[in-house]
C-alpha cells in the first residue's frame, strides 16, 4: 500500500529486529549495549503496531496511539537503567556484566 | 463531563493523594524530624487501606479501559493489606540511621507501584495493562537498589530492571501480534474475535514468556534469587508478596476472559509451565543456606501451586487463586517479618545462624514455625486450605496427575521447611543470636499476620464471599 510495500516486508524487518534484539541482549557484556538491544526489541514492537494498524485496520488508531505510549514508557525505563548503571560503575569503575557477578546460586 | 464517575477509581486516586500527602510532609519536616514521616505515612496509609474496605459501585470508565467490579475491589483491599503490613515491618528499618535521609522515597516509591497494580487490575484494555505493569516495575527497581552503599543491592537492581525491561519487550510483542490477528486491545473485543490460529498461537506463547518473568515461573525465573538476596528485606517481601500476588491475578484474569475461548490451546502450556516451577523450584530450595533465597525459591514454588488453580478454569479456579493468594499474603509476610525482625536487631541471613533461636527469642521461633507449616500446607492453618482449593480446581478440570505431581512437590516442599524449624528448635548454638525486642509496630504486624493466618483458615464466609464475587465478575 505504501509504495507498493508489502505487509510481509515490513513484518520481517521487525521479527529480524525482535531476534537480534534478544540475541544482543544475550551475547553483549556491556550494560549500556543491553540497554540498546531492548530499545530495538521495543522498537521492533512499534513497527509491528504501526504496520497492522495501516494495513489491516485503516479506521481505527489503536496500534498508533499503543506505539507513542511504548516510545514514552521505554524512555521512563532508561532514565531509570541508566541511573542504576551509574550506580554500578561508582562501585566497580566499569560497567561490564561480567563484573556484577557477587549473587550466584 | 460528570467527574462524579471517577469514584470508581477511589483506590488509586487515594493512593496518588497519599504519595503527594508524604511527599509533602517530607519538604514540610526540617531536617533533624525527618523520622516522624514514618508515623504520618503509616496513619495515612492505615486510613487509605480502612477506606478502601467501604464497599463501591461496579462500572467502566473512558469507554471499557477500566473497569472496577467487586472483585478488582477485593483485590486491591488485599494488596493494600499487605503493604499496610510490610510498611509496619518495615518501620524499624527505616528509623536507623543509614536510612535517615530517604525514608519518603521507600514511601512513595512503593506507593507508586501499589498503584501500577491497581491499574494493572483493573485494566480494561492492554494499553492500560502495560502502562500499568511498567508503573508496577520501574520503582521497584529503584527500590531495590534502596541500599545504595551496598554492592549486592546496586546488584539486584540491575538485575531486576534489566530482566523486567527485557520481559515486557517480550510480552509487548506477543500483544502487537494478537493485535494484528484481533485488529483490537480491547479485552472484550479480543475476546469474541479470538480464534485458535498460529498468529494467536504465537502470540500467546510470548505474552505468556513475558508474564512468566513477572511471576517468576520455570524457566523464567533466574532473576528472582539473585534480585530476592540481593534487595533490603522490606523490598523482597514486597516483591514477593505484593508484586508478584498483582501479578498472579491479572495472569488468571486476563486467560480466564480474554482467552476463554482458546482454552484447550494454553491448558497444555500452563500445564507444563507448572510442572517444571514447582519440580525445579524445590530442588533448588533444598540446597540453600541463605534465608532470603530459600524464601525467593519457596515463592516460585508457591507461584507453581497458583497455576493449579489457573488450570481450573471458571469460577472454582478464579476463587482459589484469589484466596491462596490473601492466604500467602499474611502467611510469607509472618515470615518475612521474623526474617527482618532478626535481621534488624543481629544482622544474621544464614539458615545456620538461626540454630538455637528458640533458647533466646521462643516467640519469634514459634511464629516462624507458624508461618512455614502454613508454607508448607499442614492443617489446619490457612495454607493447607489454600492449597486444598488448588488442588481442586485442578482436580474439578480432570488434572488428576498433575494434582498427584503437587501433592509430591508439597511434600518435598516439607522437608526444607522443617530444616528452619529443625535449626531454630534442636541444633545447638554456641553463640545463638542473643534476646532481643522487636519494635511495636513489628509486633502489630506479626500479630496481624497470626491473625490472618488462623482466621482465613477458619471463617469460611470468605471464601464464600470470593466465590460469590468471582461469579458475579466471570459471567
Amino acid at each position: 500500500m505504501i509504495q507498493g510495500i508489502p505487509l510481509e516486508h515490513f513484518l520481517i524487518v521487525s521479527t529480524i529486529m525482535f531476534f537480534l534484539g534478544v540475541c544482543g541482549f544475550i551475547i553483549r557484556r556491556n550494560l549500556i549495549t543491553m540497554l540498546m538491544a531492548i530499545e530495538l526489541i521495543l522498537n521492533s514492537v512499534n513497527i509491528n503496531f504501526v504496520v497492522f494498524n495501516r494495513y489491516l485496520y485503516p479506521d481505527q488508531l489503536q496500534g498508533q496511539f499503543f506505539s507513542l505510549f511504548i516510545v514514552g514508557i521505554a524512555a521512563a525505563e532508561a532514565s531509570v537503567a541508566i541511573a542504576l548503571i551509574i550506580n554500578i560503575y561508582r562501585k566497580l569503575q566499569n560497567i561490564d556484566v561480567e563484573n556484577v557477578n557477587e549473587l550466584k546460586f | 463531563m460528570n467527574l462524579g464517575q471517577f469514584i470508581l477509581m477511589r483506590h488509586e486516586l487515594l493512593l496518588t493523594l497519599a504519595a503527594v500527602a508524604i511527599l509533602i510532609a517530607e519538604v514540610a519536616t526540617s531536617e533533624k524530624n525527618k523520622a516522624r514521616v514514618i508515623p504520618f505515612a503509616l496513619g495515612l496509609f492505615a486510613l487509605v487501606t480502612i477506606i478502601g474496605f467501604i464497599p463501591g459501585q461496579e462500572g467502566t470508565l473512558f469507554g471499557g479501559s477500566y473497569q472496577s467490579s467487586q472483585l478488582t475491589m477485593f483485590m486491591k483491599n488485599i494488596l493494600n493489606m499487605a503493604v499496610l503490613i510490610i510498611f509496619l515491618q518495615a518501620e524499624g528499618w527505616l528509623r536507623k540511621e543509614e536510612n535517615l535521609d530517604k525514608i519518603s522515597e521507600y514511601f512513595i516509591l512503593t506507593i507508586s507501584t501499589l498503584i501500577g497494580m491497581n491499574f494493572m487490575i483493573s485494566a480494561g484494555d492492554f494499553l492500560i495493562f502495560y502502562i500499568g505493569l511498567e508503573t508496577a516495575t520501574i520503582p521497584i527497581a529503584g527500590l531495590a537498589a534502596f541500599d545504595k552503599y551496598k554492592s549486592q543491592s546496586a546488584e539486584a537492581g540491575i538485575k531486576l530492571i534489566l530482566s523486567s525491561a527485557l520481559s515486557s519487550g517480550v510480552l509487548l510483542f506477543g500483544l502487537s501480534l494478537l493485535y494484528g490477528a484481533t485488529g483490537s486491545i480491547y479485552f472484550v473485543d479480543i475476546a469474541t474475535k479470538i480464534q485458535p490460529n498460529a498468529l494467536i498461537a504465537l502470540g500467546f506463547i510470548f505474552f505468556v514468556s513475558g508474564m512468566g518473568f513477572k511471576i517468576s515461573l520455570v524457566p523464567f525465573h533466574f532473576w528472582t534469587a539473585d534480585v530476592y538476596e540481593g534487595a533490603p528485606i522490606n523490598v523482597t517481601s514486597y516483591l514477593s508478596v505484593v508484586s508478584k500476588g498483582a501479578a498472579a491475578f491479572i495472569f488468571t484474569i486476563i486467560l480466564f476472559t480474554v482467552f476463554k475461548n482458546i482454552v484447550d490451546m494454553w491448558q497444555p502450556l500452563i500445564y507444563t509451565l507448572a510442572v517444571f516451577t514447582m519440580t525445579l523450584a524445590n530442588l533448588f530450595a533444598l540446597r540453600q543456606n541463605n534465608i532470603k533465597r530459600f524464601l525467593a525459591f519457596s515463592s516460585i514454588a508457591q507461584a507453581g501451586f497458583i497455576l493449579l488453580g489457573v488450570l481450573g478454569v471458571g469460577e472454582l479456579g478464579m476463587t482459589s487463586v484469589v484466596y491462596f493468594v490473601l492466604v500467602y499474603v499474611f502467611t510469607n509476610l509472618g515470615a518475612f517479618g521474623v526474617v527482618a525482625a532478626i535481621h534488624n536487631a543481629s544482622g544474621v541471613e544464614t539458615i545456620s545462624g538461626y540454630n538455637g533461636l528458640y533458647k533466646t527469642n521462643p516467640k519469634l521461633s514459634l511464629l516462624m514455625t507458624l508461618a512455614l507449616f502454613s508454607l508448607a500446607g499442614i492443617p489446619p492453618v490457612a495454607g493447607f486450605f489454600g492449597k486444598f482449593f488448588l488442588f481442586t480446581a485442578a482436580a474439578g478440570s480432570g488434572y488428576y496427575i498433575l494434582v498427584l505431581i503437587a501433592v509430591l512437590n508439597a511434600t518435598i516442599s516439607l522437608y526444607y521447611y522443617l530444616k528452619v524449624v529443625k535449626a531454630m528448635f534442636i541444633d545447638q548454638n554456641d553463640q545463638p543470636i542473643p534476646t532481643f525486642r522487636s519494635s511495636n509496630a513489628m509486633r502489630i504486624a506479626l500479630v496481624m499476620c497470626v491473625a490472618g493466618v488462623f482466621i482465613i483458615g477458619f471463617a469460611s464466609g470468605i471464601f464464600e464471599y470470593i466465590r460469590n464475587i468471582s461469579q458475579l465478575f466471570l459471567n
